[in-house]
């Protein structure tokens, strides 16, 4: 259906192309501006504005004088350093072990990662409450019931700086793990039997090659890890204030409190877009380097190391890296769907169906959200689907003049944190001359910019890969160019397009830090339904609706790991 | 029980949380006449066919509310739009100012709210008849503007399986001691409502003090007044600070391991009003839910299944439950925390880091 939308737009724009290239590029760059520059101006005006509305830099001088504002910022830099290390120690080497060895069940191993990638970071700071918090949590409460101890010791303390480094680093991993693995995939295996013929041992020939091969992807996901843990607000918003500490994002948040200080807001959003945009400078510097690894040109399958018995070793430490941000939380989530405490074991004398019961037929908020989200997903999908596609063919086929700025202009907003882009939205948006805040479009607006970078890298390099000579040949033998656009491009971007759809359709499920921003009682999300009970503590209702949510999120996900051919696409965090 | 009732009712205004006649603005308009529900009240309600009520009443107690009026008014759906008092009063502000009318009823914890929508000139006159029937004078605006649809405490609570009855601290002053430390909850005025209204009355009547040495003691902090409870409940604090004594009730009644412990020094005092908005997208169906809150059905169920107080004359407190009349109060006064809102969340924010 949606391919069908897609494609169609395509000829008629294409059949003009000399007429039409100037309005056609006017229309997209100026929809790309208003999507991401109208925000981003607001943001840096009202930066320099005090609450009158006059020139000032007293935003700033409070943003570095006063120690409110410096324990976030301290707090956050120790967060994203510590998570980074840890997801480049964790997921380094469980992408070489997939990537690399004979290590069982690899396939499985991905399709785990992929599920920690998919789920909701605020979904698994809930989850991992139940499981660890200090007296109520499950692991602590076996911890007591294995050892013996008192009622008040425990062995983990999730609302702490360390737990909330943890719970970060269990859904920002994948980031690294996929960098990784993707890059070792490529790799080819004859650089490495060349080192072993020249007489390497395998352990030279890992020093030698394959660690200076991966060097450029680990450096690559330890800069996204620690953007990703720098700029997410899910996890914090759910452990931070019970921890007693506010990270940036929080405290971005926290100004939106009565009365609402949107200047200070904006002033704050600022460092982390110029890191944001600094940070991913960095990791394209480092990747763009990559190129010399794979000069060979790939000759068959990489070489796979042999582990011997070490191979249900490796996958034994795999399983328990994957423990974190997939068995526990789910089985914790599942458990507290069904247990009349959540933080209780699931048993004969406590079972109910009451947390079910009561999302489903007694919260009234269920119903509007449920369709707002559903309404968004599908429409952000689409829309963004048919944008990425439309400005992925004019610029890899160079189809009008200044294609370059396109592209930029739409991997642009991959350096805007969700935080920030729902500070400037609210900002661009509650005042003329486009009043959107109240509708479902100011959501629809902040989720096609937040999927938009990602959708069209894909689609670009689905582009990319199909050579122009097979629309050429198509013409040649007197097809149409609509004909041709219908019957030899179209079925070959049939599963990039469908690809695409779906990880936008599953991007916006999950995406909370824009939408806490710019949600009103009208057009409220099941991402914000779970913020709200969190905040009064409703724990059975939020894993009903979390465990909904996974549902719906995996099976769009196995909708995609059914296309052939797939390969990774970077979401982001929320 | 009349004379529980009578005591009840003395008490409510003995404590001075009969502030609320300081609303009233200087010039004194004359309330409108009292709303019966009429058949043509519920066909016009029909018509809309719903009601937008935001509240910061937690949400078991508000959805059974919802659920109570839908089925003696089917035909008209209720959304409750519920999240901390301050949240609520952020919203509607924000909403407001970008001309989004949403809300036709609301509810709110922090009772200063409705002196500022007053004063806004936001809230639409609507008395319904038992207000005016059934609800003593100092409970309800003069210009009839809004009334106090429910009264609760802010209370102090232990886990009954961590901590013995003769170990259960008595006062505030009792949370001091160095053996709580690590071990309590307490909710945050910037979110909630009754926290707010509580953390004005406590520095007002104890001092700041107080809380400077109580951040000391590692206290877990939480968003709503009603999660202390829920928090205690599953046994992951051993005492509450501060939040809802009804949910807290209600609990207890359920079977769950807390009690409530009314502290020495007073329990802060906390009212719920309700109001209708001018701007109410659904006027007629959001008079009627009004009329409903009021009746002595709807203020009964709060009692009885919510744990909290009422002011209707005819509602009678729950059996078990330690009346009103026996419990030191702290007074409220709503004028004087819409003065200082912003001056006690920065005090707080400073004094426990968040």
């Amino acid at each position: 259906m949606n391919l069908t939308l897609a494609v169609p737009a395509l000829p008629a724009r294409s059949n003009y192309r000399f007429d039409l290239s100037r309005p056609i590029l006017l229309a997209f760059a100026a929809a790309l501006c208003m999507l991401i520059m109208l925000p981003l101006s607001w943001l840096v005006y009202f930066s320099f504005r005090d609450r009158a509305g006059g020139l000032t830099l007293d935003n700033f001088v409070q943003l570095v004088t006063d120690q409110t504002f410096l324990d976030p910022l301290v707090t956050t830099v120790i967060l994203a350093t510590s998570s980074a290390t840890i997801c480049c120690l964790v997921a380094a080497p469980m992408g070489w072990l997939v990537a690399r060895t004979d290590m069982p069940l690899r396939k499985t191993v991905r399709a785990l990662v992929t599920a920690s990638f998919v789920t909701p970071p605020f979904l698994g700071a809930v989850a991992w409450e139940l499981l660890a918090a200090p007296n109520s949590g499950l692991l602590n409460k076996v911890f007591r019931t294995v050892t013996g101890a008192e009622s008040d010791e425990y062995l983990l303390n999730i609302y702490s700086l360390p737990g909330l480094i943890f719970v970060i680093s269990c859904y920002t991993f994948p980031y690294v793990f996929v960098l990784v693995a993707n890059a070792l995939d490529r790799i080819p295996g004859d650089l490495e039997d060349a080192s072993s013929i020249l007489g390497g041992s395998a352990w030279t020939t890992a020093r030698r090659v394959t660690v200076p091969l991966a060097m450029p992807a680990v450096l690559a996901g330890a800069l996204i890890a620690f953007l990703q843990a720098m700029t997410l607000f899910g996890s914090p918003a759910i452990l931070a204030l019970p921890a007693g500490f506010h990270t940036m994002t929080t405290k971005i948040w926290s100004l939106f409190q009565y009365p609402p200080k949107l200047e200070l807001a904006a002033a704050a959003s600022l460092p982390l877009l110029v890191l944001t945009v600094a940070l991913l400078r960095a990791e394209a510097v480092i990747l763009g380097r990559r190129g010399y690894s794979v000069v060979g040109g790939r000759q068959g399958d990489s070489r796979r190391v042999p582990l011997g018995r070490w191979r249900w070793a490796a996958l034994a430490a795999a399983f328990l890296v994957l423990l974190n941000p997939v068995f526990l939380p789910y089985g914790a989530l599942l458990n507290a769907v069904f247990s009349r405490v959540p933080s209780e074991f699931v048993w004969f004398d406590n079972l109910t169906l009451h947390n079910i019961e009561f999302v489903f037929f007694e919260l009234s908020a269920t119903g509007i959200a449920f369709r707002n989200t559903l309404i968004l997903c599908t429409s952000a999908a689409t829309i963004g689907t048919v944008m990425a596609v439309v400005i992925a063919y004019m610029t890899s086929r160079k189809a009008i003049a200044w294609h370059k700025a396109l592209g930029f202009l739409a991997t642009a907003p991959v350096a805007v944190p969700g935080i920030v882009l729902g500070v400037a939205l609210f900002l661009t948006y509650t005042r003329p001359p486009f009043v959107l805040y109240g509708t479902l479009w100011i959501l629809l607006i902040a989720f096609i910019t937040i999927a938009l970078p990602a959708a069209y890298q894909q689609l670009q390099s689905a582009f990319r890969v199909i050579n122009p000579d097979l629309e050429e040949a198509s013409r040649i033998l007197g097809a149409t160019r609509l004909g041709t656009l219908g019957r030899i491009i179209a079925p070959l971007l049939r599963t990039s397009v469908i690809a695409t759809w779906c990880f936008i359709f599953i991007g916006v499920i999950r995406e909370l830090s824009a939408a806490v921003m710019l949600f009103t009682s009208d057009t409220k999300v099941i991402s914000v339904l779970i913020f709200d009970l969190n905040e009064s503590g409703d724990l059975g209702a939020i894993a009903v609706l979390g465990i909904i949510m996974l549902v719906f999120t995996f099976a769009v996900v196995i909708l995609i790991n059914r296309i052939p051919g797939f390969g990774g696409v970077r979401l982001r965090n929320t | 029980m009349p004379d529980g009732n009578i005591s009840r009712r003395t008490i409510l205004k003995a404590s001075g949380i009969a502030a609320l006649s300081a609303f009233a603005s200087p010039i004194r308009a004359e309330a409108p006449e009292p709303t019966t529900i009429t058949p043509a009240l519920i066909e016009a309600a029909r018509k809309e066919g719903k009601v937008i009520y935001y509240t910061s009443i937690d949400l078991p107690v508000s959805e059974r509310m919802g659920k109570a009026f839908e089925a003696k008014f089917p035909g008209i759906a209720v959304r409750v739009e519920r999240t901390g008092a301050e949240r609520i009063f952020q919203r509607i502000g924000q909403e407001y100012a970008s001309n989004i009318h949403a809300v036709d009823v609301v509810n709110s914890s922090d009772a200063s709210h409705f002196i500022v929508w007053k004063r806004d000139g936001l809230l639409a006159p609507f008395v319904p008849e038992d207000v005016a029937k059934h609800l003593p004078v100092e409970q309800k605006d003069p210009d009839g503007l809004f009334a106090s649809f429910r009264a609760s405490l802010s209370v102090i609570g232990y886990n009954t399986r961590l901590v013995k009855a003769e170990d259960a601290p008595k006062s505030f002053a009792d949370l001091l001691d160095p053996k709580w430390a690590g071990k309590m909850v307490k909710a945050h005025p910037g979110f909630s409502g009754t926290i707010m209204t509580a953390t004005y009355e406590m520095s007002r009547d104890i001092g700041w003090a107080y809380f400077e040495k109580l951040a000391k003691q590692r206290v877990m902090q939480v968003q709503s007044a009603s999660d202390p409870p829920k928090k205690l409940a599953l046994g992951e604090r051993a005492v509450m600070i501060d939040g809802n004594e009804y949910v807290l009730l209600q609990l207890k009644e359920s079977g769950r391991p807390v009690e409530p412990v009314y502290p020495v020094e007073g329990s802060p005092m906390i009212v719920g009003p309700n109001a209708v908005f001018k701007a109410a997208p659904n006027p007629n169906a959001a008079r009627l839910f009004q009329c409903f809150c009021f009746g002595p059905e709807c203020q009964q169920l709060v009692v009885d299944f919510g744990g909290m107080r009422s002011f209707h004359g005819q509602v009678a407190e729950k059996p078990g439950r330690q009346p009103l009349a026996g419990i030191k109060v702290m007074k409220e006064d709503p004028a004087a925390v819409e003065k200082m809102s912003e001056e006690i969340k920065a005090h707080y924010t400073k004094i426990f880091r968040v």
